[in-house]
């Protein structure tokens, strides 16, 4: 008797290695297989041209320098708050509270705004309000850090509850901060003075945006990949005992990578409000602090990478908003998209480290 | 003796991990009323064939017979349903539950549960064979052996003819060991099929009556275990002949070097793991510890390298150039170290705390270094300059030095720790289960690399766990039990009962008073 008749018809069977083009062959025709499903899908549910909704989506995009400036500051926005979870989640610290730490810095990069903006020289108002939401974004961050490093409290639920207390918080200052009154918005801060506003670059008023994410995210790889102290937090990440065998302080390490996490997550509440909205609402995280996880996850934590997911993702969003328009339809339709090419990418990470055996003796790779 | 009938027929088993090879075209026959030893070095692949015969692995090819018919075992279940029942190296029960309610876990039944008639079963079964065993006590408060019993009564409950045993004597003493055999020679005789995997030596030549041997996974040949002999089985395992002494050399000056004076170590719940220990390690010797498992011999090494904070009592270490008493009590790893105190300390769980499994033999080998230099940054040119010295010296048998360590084979793990940790010229080398799960050639590699420091004047304290180890390497041999000293005795001329009664004197006394 042919044992292959009766072995079960898929087998998987974990890769020992794989060339690293053959693993991004693969990740592309997941993308690839991902627009074709998705045109498939489009046309079915909507009869409209998946080739014309996809040319919108990049119509929304770059359909003028002004949208590319914009989808170009969203990317950005969503990669600083990317390279603030990843070293948390790199230690495994299961940072939800992005959202709550964005506002801390907002708030603080506001109150500094509002309060001393003009009574101090713009260089000096950004680098206070700088610090002051990195040091918000910090304390934030920390407090859950520290009560888990002394009591052992369970850093979703509480990284998470800290997001609505954020949230309460920002409500109490739009209030007092009301302009003009009864508008219930805080308006735009110093609307004639532009004072702690960034400054126009090159005559591109998002430049320094990009100058300061981007230096970031060079930092970053470096601190997660070279500095002592990114070794310790995956040695933390990987494994406490050991940590602990070769006498890194895990209590410390913890507190203190949050701290860090926490001030990126501020700093991007501070590029939020002086560098794009010059407002501040309940809305100013608008959930990109939940978004930014994937982006981190996606991106193994590796900051180069970080940018090609962050613009992958933004540039969804912006399309769902072109088609939404352009076509009457609702953004589901985007969303819809979004999530089939997310489960094609993720789907293509499990062909990058297993391949499968069928039945008849054939080999998948 | 009842005849022999052939109870399964393995043919040309092959089955790959990767690009390893773990069993090549395996021809093996398991038969009735015999106890079968696979007999092979670490990932010589016996484990694996098993599994495939239990239905974890499905083989790349051939074909399995149950009774001279062909059959396709595709998961544990159908492994069961043939009558085939195999017995972990960890056991897999629940410790809340009952020793009836963990037998019966996951079997179909009717509508009504009745434990009455599921206990009467189980004590029959425990009569039949002789085991010792309470259907109702529950797992938690069970000793190591009397779980592998309930594991072994499990595969019975559930109608297994044909039982296999992975390495069942590694986790217990000699007395319980005496025990197992006892019972497996019961089931023998009423016509089951039993193979135990193992590679000691002495235990086949005790409990088998016939031995198949692989090297690296081929089968090498097998034989009845009556007409073969220590020697030869060692030769056909491990392809060469390998002298089973193990050195030991005469101790050179020995000085105290570490003092351990009244060391009481309570856990969270005011247990008391350790009371009242007390002992002296000396440079230029190997101080073995011997105890039945959990015993306190993780609690006496993690509190000498500042793991474990302790009750009462004194850790000194005497400096070998000033003659300087250091008292280490009750500090942090890393405070000891920047007294200028080099311990070193292999852990029992290699891949949970000595290294980290995902990271390569580079950044493993860091995690003692990493801090060195006053720079932001970490060096990793001597890490990688260590590992490939590791690699070279130990004969490391690695892809390259980015492998991650979990891909190693256990013996190549513990070459990168061990090697890792005398390198940083300790004066002070402490080891937990060293060889555990090795092979014997990387035993002896082991052995030679303590000696090796033992010469040079290093204090070691070697935990262990086979006593015919213990008792050829080791200087001392400080017994435990139960937390407590219970001997200390020069390990030339010890006596091997006299140590395994040491092992287990105390829990004899307490065995009538009544359960927390």
């Amino acid at each position: 008797m042919n044992l292959s008749n009766r072995a079960p018809i898929v087998r998987i069977v974990r890769r020992e290695s794989i060339l690293n083009w053959h693993g991004w062959l693969i990740r592309f025709v997941g993308l690839f297989l991902a627009l074709i499903v998705s045109a498939i899908v489009i046309y079915s549910v909507v009869r409209l041209n998946p080739i014309k909704i996809y040319a919108a989506m990049f119509e929304g995009n770059f359909g003028s320098v002004n949208r590319m400036w914009v989808t170009l500051r969203d990317m950005m926005m969503l990669l600083c708050i990317g390279l603030g979870l990843a070293p948390a989640f790199k230690m495994r610290f299961w940072n939800i509270g992005a959202e709550g730490q964005i506002l801390a810095g907002g708030i603080a990069a506001a109150a500094v705004m509002i309060y001393f903006g003009n009574s101090l020289p713009t260089w000096m108002l950004l680098s206070i309000s700088l610090v002051a939401s990195c040091l918000a974004g910090a304390i934030w961050g920390g407090i859950p850090a520290v009560f888990k490093a002394r009591f052992g409290t369970n850093e979703v639920l509480f990284t998470l509850m800290m997001n609505y207390v954020a949230i309460q918080l920002t409500s109490y200052f739009v209030a007092v901060w009301e302009n003009p009154f009864g508008s219930n918005t805080v308006g735009i801060i110093n609307q004639q003075t532009k004072a702690g506003w960034f400054p126009a670059i090159l005559d591109q008023k998002y430049l320094l945006n990009i100058i300061i994410v981007m230096t970031l995210t060079v930092l970053m790889y470096i601190y997660l990949r070279y500095s002592k102290q990114g070794y310790e937090i995956s040695v933390v990440g990987e494994s406490e005992r050991t940590a602990r065998y070769i006498g890194i302080n895990v209590n410390n390490t913890i507190i203190r990578t949050m701290m860090i996490s926490g001030a990126i997550c501020g700093l991007a509440g501070y590029i939020a409000v002086a560098g794009a909205s010059h407002t501040i609402s309940t809305n100013t995280a608008g959930g990109s602090g939940f978004t930014a996880i994937i982006v981190a996850w996606l991106a193994k934590f590796n900051p180069f990478v970080m940018i090609f997911v962050a613009a992958l993702l933004v540039f969804m969003e912006k399309g769902s908003i072109q088609i939404a328009s352009q076509f009457n339809l609702n953004d589901y339709v985007s969303q819809m998209i979004t999530g089939i090419i997310l489960f094609f990418i993720l789907g293509s990470e499990f062909f990058t480290q297993y391949r499968l055996i069928f039945r008849s003796g054939k080999e998948v790779n | 003796m009842p005849s022999l009938k052939k109870a399964i027929c393995m043919q040309d088993i092959t089955k790959t991990f990767g690009s390893v090879v773990a069993n090549d075209q395996v021809c093996l026959d398991i038969n009735t009323n015999e106890i079968l030893a696979l007999l092979g070095e670490n990932g010589s692949g016996k484990t694996t064939l098993m599994n495939v015969l239990s239905g974890i692995y499905f083989p790349d090819s051939g074909h399995v017979l149950v009774d001279g018919k062909e059959v396709t075992i595709r998961s544990p279940k159908d492994a069961y349903n043939l009558g085939i029942g195999m017995i972990h190296q960890h056991f897999k029960l629940v410790d809340v539950l009952t020793v009836a309610e963990n037998i019966i876990l996951g079997m179909p039944g009717k509508g009504r549960l009745d434990m009455k008639v599921v206990n009467k079963k189980i004590r029959k079964i425990s009569t039949m064979y002789g085991f010792d065993i309470d259907p109702e006590q529950k797992i938690y408060s069970m000793t190591v052996s009397q779980k592998q019993t309930v594991e072994i009564v499990k595969v019975l409950y559930r109608g297994a003819e044909i039982l296999i045993l992975d390495e069942p004597t590694a986790v217990l003493t000699p007395q319980e060991t005496e025990k197992l055999f006892k019972v497996l020679r019961n089931m023998r005789n009423d016509g089951k099929a039993i193979v135990i995997i193992t590679h000691k030596l002495r235990e086949v030549e005790e409990i088998s009556d016939r031995v198949e041997v692989l090297h690296r996974g081929k089968h090498v040949g097998g034989m009845m275990t009556k007409d073969t002999n220590a020697s030869e089985m060692t030769n056909m395992m491990v392809g060469r002949s390998i002298s089973l002494n193990i050195e030991r050399p005469e101790p050179k000056d020995p000085k105290p070097r570490i003092m351990v004076k009244g060391l009481t170590v309570k856990d969270k719940d005011g247990i008391a793991k350790l009371t009242d220990v007390s002992f002296t390690a000396n440079s230029g010797e190997v101080l073995g510890i011997a105890g039945i498992s959990n015993s306190g011999q993780k609690e006496l090494l993690e509190s000498i390298v500042g793991l474990q904070p302790f009750e009462s009592g004194d850790i000194l270490y005497i400096d070998p150039k000033t003659g300087e008493e250091i008292n280490l009590g009750n500090k942090g790893s890393r405070e000891i170290s920047s007294l200028g105190v080099m311990l070193s300390f292999v852990p029992e769980d290699r891949l949970g705390m000595g290294l980290v499994g995902n990271m390569d033999l580079t950044n493993n080998m860091m995690l003692r270094s990493f801090r060195r230099g006053k720079s932001v940054f970490t060096d990793r040119k001597a890490p990688r300059r260590l590992a490939h010295q590791v690699v070279k010296k130990l004969q490391v048998n690695t892809p390259g030095l980015t492998t991650p360590v979990r891909r190693l084979s256990g013996g190549n793990v513990q070459k990168v720790l061990v090697g890792r940790e005398i390198s940083s010229s300790p004066t002070v080398l402490m080891t937990a289960y060293a060889v555990r799960g090795l092979d014997i050639n990387s035993s002896y590699t082991i052995y030679d690399l303590i000696n090796e420091q033992k010469q040079m004047g290093v204090a070691v304290i070697f935990v262990g766990e086979d006593l015919d180890v213990l008792l050829e390497l080791c200087d001392q041999i400080l017994v435990l039990c139960s937390g407590k000293v219970s001997g200390i005795i020069p390990g030339k001329g010890a006596d091997k009962h006299e140590v395994g009664m040491m092992m287990t004197k105390l829990k004899k006394e307490n065995k009538h008073e009544p359960v927390k």
